[in-house]
């Protein structure tokens, strides 16, 4: 092997032939990657540094010797627990935060082989965000350019891998914070089935909707990720006990005769024209490759944002009350001579200090919709109408083996451009979250370029656990294509 | 005529080895957090996984209470900020709670009254405060024990029927051997809802909640010091308030707790991290199966099959180890009446005295049932049966041989008994002289006389009869 330091640049697939044929070691892939953190990633920011510097040094040897991911580097994001490792969501109140264990998905790629990256990869705080600008590290760039965003909330681990500043990354999902900014960075994004993966040891956002999930350069290695980290966890009683088939099985070049709908609703105002002609020019593409595409509705598509905003912000209001600086993280103490009870006085100066300005927004948020009187008008009525979405694609998955949607409405927009409008960055979630509501499987994957040369990402959603159908598609359509293996030019 | 309105939450603690929603012990009295994990510790990105075994227990208390139970139901957060509660929400049920709509009969001066029950509901504990020296420390060994809340509806109308609650719930509780219900551990703890009305009147007035009371009796005085406080006002016309009042046991009154700025909101909402479950018909007839005979249906076994009387068999039915030991003993010998005597009392106080309960000290059916047998066929005298089961318990033995080694046997023997009773007529000529001049006491003193001489083995009966025929000779 003569060119060691551009490894970085493989795919997992692609290493792991290497390995095994003995071209090459696991140390070279990581001092390839280290390299590239080194030279680019100050003007990227895909990673957090930290002043702990020993998190910062990779985790884990590889357990054994012929494990799937044998030897691959894998990076984290920040909400991803690793055992006695920074984990600290990008938030000020968790700074410090040491997990005393690892997450069951950690545990896993480490007993597939995998070394896991010390570093983490940057986030919006708490993955309240779509663009990562709500980290307290600061954004992170789009590799494309570096005047806009990254998307959000896995912005840094999208950043990583489309920098090949990584191998596979893993991120989190909870309203699209793993397919939007793998569309925003032309990499390959997957949120699985909700329960196909564990959720132990992911701190919570939602926890009826957050899934983890892979970030890759191509089809095959979010295939063989999932493969490693899916399956059923005695952890999490939401993790459900049903095979994991061998994905990589699904991944033939034929989608003869497969049912592909178009949703009209996603295709209405609100849509970048160019977005939605380059998404378009791919449907055509699987039309051409033997696929049957139809016009579909999903009526219900309209409530999404406000339904989403509602539950996942009532769960998020729970899930963050332990943040209270008791136990760990940040803590500020009661000021002398303020009146009042103590401890609530403490409480109130370490949440105060500790979140950011959208995690107070949607803790208030979400401590409102629950609420005594407003409960029924908000929360209950959101989860109703969730239930008529998840209907809507069941109803459209009794004739229909995928759908088709762009995944974000527009390109990578510049960075601030949406820092005032809470509102406009919702709706760039629009076309994502409604997977999150309903539990089904989607990935999102490059299927072409703005006039601007930003990545355009397509989404392909299926039936629940049927993740097979994503990657049989998604993988014929990339062979056919090579948006993914265009590069950003990083200089 | 007022008439007091009671309801009593009962929370009571299940003793499952492991914790609600992880695997830490139960165990009472450890090391402050030593029994905590990061599930207990509420740290981020850890799940609750539920025992199901808490599960099951909190189920036969509600079939036992004849609760209808739900098929369809979930946990649910409520959600509020403490130190002692890590995640500061608690995973409890709220809208749809295990069981619904059940019932306890209790005795109240031999009349029946039954008090519904209006939710079982199962939850986790939280942790414990202990202020010291201007700081508080926490502690989580506490924190996720499974905690069954039991709310019963406002029938309970005196303090006594409030303590008989108590009682049977408690007895119904142990039976089940899912709790024991020990309220000055806190295992099991009460707080009560009362209000005074008029007694024509179906209006009912405005209620207190007293907490903090640590016993049954603590239960009872604290209802009584507050029906008193509450008539006082009523006579006076002064208004009550609605409040939260303390228990003072020292005191022997309640107090009002600190008020609350406002009402607290705690915004329940299904617990996501737990997906709901239903508790099908053969789920529920498996874990039915496993429900023991209960006090009150073995008390009315005990009286209808065994003549046993109404006070007597609710001594025998007190407990069901005591039951069951009561049980056998009937099964093996049916002279039920003498047996239900010798068990409550001379085997009573041999347990008080030891303070050991049934399971806990050492004699098994059949000898104890073979020492009433040697006593009702007149070979042991009242007082040795009485030593030779004290020397029975001590050595676990049978009676058989203690009496042997303690040459306790009765005797029966007239002539040996002859001698004996000529010699004390002898010795005691003032007696003798006493019953012939009509006192007819002196016959007692000469049978003790008697008895001792012989060291409590002479047979009482033919001891009298021949002091008797002896002295109408003389």
């Amino acid at each position: 092997m003569k060119e060691k330091s551009k490894l970085n640049q493989f795919t997992a697939h692609d290493l792991s032939g290497l390995i095994k044929d003995k071209k090459i070691e696991s140390a070279d892939i990581l001092s390839s990657i280290e390299g590239r953190i080194k030279d680019i990633d100050p003007g990227i920011k895909a990673y957090v540094r930290r002043e702990d510097s020993s998190s910062n040094t990779p985790q884990s040897e590889p357990a054994l010797k012929n494990g799937i991911l044998q030897g691959i580097p894998v990076s984290l994001k920040d909400n991803i627990c690793t055992k006695g490792n920074n984990t600290e969501c990008c938030s000020m109140i968790l700074k410090g935060f040491k997990p005393p264990y690892n997450a069951t998905v950690v545990k896993r790629l480490i007993d597939a082989g995998a070394r896991i990256l010390g570093l983490k990869c940057n986030m919006d705080e708490f993955a309240f965000g779509s663009s990562t600008e709500n980290s307290s590290f600061g954004p992170t760039c789009n590799p494309w350019d570096r005047q806009r965003v990254v998307g959000g909330s896995s912005g840094g681990c999208a950043a990583a891998v489309a920098a090949d500043e990584a191998v596979i990354a893993l991120g989190s999902d909870t309203g699209g914070s793993i397919r939007q900014p793998a569309s925003f960075c032309g990499v390959v994004g997957l949120k699985p089935t909700y329960g196909r993966v564990s959720r132990f040891g992911l701190i919570a956002f939602a926890s009826s909707l957050d899934q983890i999930g892979p970030i890759t350069k191509d089809v095959r290695d979010a295939a063989v990720a999932l493969k490693v980290i899916a399956g059923l966890d005695a952890l999490d009683s939401t993790s459900l006990n049903l095979p994991v088939p061998d994905y990589t099985k699904s991944l033939g070049n034929d989608i003869k005769g497969i049912r592909i709908g178009i949703p009209r609703e996603y295709f209405v105002e609100g849509i970048d024209e160019e977005v939605k002609k380059v998404v378009l020019t791919a449907v055509d593409k699987l039309r051409d490759l033997g696929a049957r595409v139809s016009q579909i509705s999903l009526p219900h598509t309209e409530y999404a944002v406000p339904v989403y905003y509602i539950i996942a912000t009532a769960e998020a209001s729970s899930n963050l009350a332990r943040f209270d600086g008791v136990q760990y993280g940040l803590r500020v103490e009661d000021k002398e001579g303020i009146p009042g009870n103590r401890l609530i006085n403490m409480y109130k100066a370490t949440r105060g200090q500790g979140f950011g300005q959208e995690a107070k927004r949607r803790i208030i948020l979400g401590t409102y919709v629950l609420s005594y009187g407003y409960y029924e008008a908000y929360y209950l009525r959101a989860q109703k109408v969730r239930t008529l979405i998840k209907q809507d694609f069941d109803r459209a998955f009794d004739s229909l083996d995928c759908i088709i949607t762009p995944t974000s409405p527009t390109v990578a927009f510049k960075l601030g451009e949406r820092v005032k409008d809470p509102l406009k960055m919702y709706l760039s979630d629009i076309y994502t979250i409604s997977a999150n509501l309903a539990g089904i499987p989607a990935i999102s994957i490059p299927c072409g370029f703005s006039k601007e040369n930003l990545p355009v990402g397509m989404q392909i959603l299926a039936k629940s656990f049927n993740e097979e159908m994503l990657f049989r598609v998604a993988y014929t359509y990339e062979q056919n294509t090579d948006w993914h293996l265009r590069k950003p030019m990083i200089g | 005529m007022y008439e007091s309105v009671i309801g009593l939450e009962v929370h009571v603690q299940l003793n499952t080895a492991t914790k609600l929603f992880c695997g830490c012990s139960t165990e009472f009295g450890s090391q402050p957090n030593s029994q905590a994990c990061e599930i207990c510790l509420g740290l981020p990105g850890c799940l609750p996984v539920l025992n199901q075994k808490a599960f099951v227990y909190a189920l036969k208390v509600a079939m036992a209470l004849g609760c209808r139970i739900r098929e369809f139901t979930k946990f649910d957060r409520k959600n509020y900020f403490y130190p002692d509660l890590p995640k500061n929400y608690q995973i409890s049920q709220y809208d749809l709670p295990l069981a619904e709509e059940g019932f306890l009969d209790i005795d109240i001066n031999g009349r029946s009254k039954r008090v519904n029950i209006k939710r079982v509901h199962l939850e986790e504990d939280a942790g414990k405060l202990i202020h010291s020296q201007g700081s508080s420390l926490v502690d989580l060994n506490r924190t996720g024990i499974p905690l069954l809340e039991i709310v019963s509806s406002p029938d309970i109308n005196s303090s006594q029927e409030a303590y008989e609650y108590l009682n049977s719930l408690k007895q119904i509780i142990q039976y089940l051997g899912v709790s024991s219900c020990d309220m000055e551990k806190g295992i099991l703890r009460c707080d009560a809802n009362i209000s005074i009305k008029k007694k024509e009147d179906s209006k009912l007035g405005t209620k207190t909640e007293l907490k903090n009371m640590n016993s049954f009796r603590g239960v009872r005085d604290a209802l009584d010091f507050e029906i008193k406080r509450q008539l006082k006002l009523l006579e006076s016309k002064e208004s009550i308030a609605q409040e939260t009042r303390l228990w003072d046991e020292e005191k022997q009154m309640t107090y009002p707790m600190r008020t609350k700025e406002e009402a607290q909101d705690y915004r329940y909402f299904p617990e996501p991290d737990l997906p709901p479950f239903t508790i099908d018909s053969k789920m529920q007839e498996e874990i039915r199966k496993t429900i023991p005979e209960l006090p009150q249906q073995k008390m009315k076994r005990f009286r209808e099959d065994w003549g046993v009387p109404a006070g007597r068999a609710n001594i025998l039915a007190s407990s069901i180890e005591l039951a069951d030991f009561s049980e056998k003993c009937f099964n093996l010998y049916a002279k039920a009446e003498n047996i239900t005597n010798w068990i409550c009392g001379p085997l009573l106080s041999e347990m008080n005295n030891r303070k050991q309960d049934i399971n806990q000290i050492n004699i098994t059916p059949k000898n104890f049932v073979d020492l009433i047998i040697f006593f009702d066929q007149g070979k042991l005298s009242n007082l040795n049966t009485k030593n030779a089961l004290a020397a029975m318990i001590d050595s676990g033995k049978e009676p058989g041989i203690i009496i042997q080694e303690k040459n306790l046997s009765q005797i029966s023997d007239s002539v040996k008994l002859d001698e004996i009773v000529s010699q004390v007529i002898k010795d005691n000529p003032k007696s003798v002289n006493d019953y012939l001049q009509g006192k007819e006491n002196a016959v007692m003193f000469l049978v003790g006389q008697v008895m001792r001489k012989s060291k409590s083995k002479a047979n009482p009966k033919m001891v009298r009869e021949i002091l008797l025929k002896k002295l109408k000779k003389a």
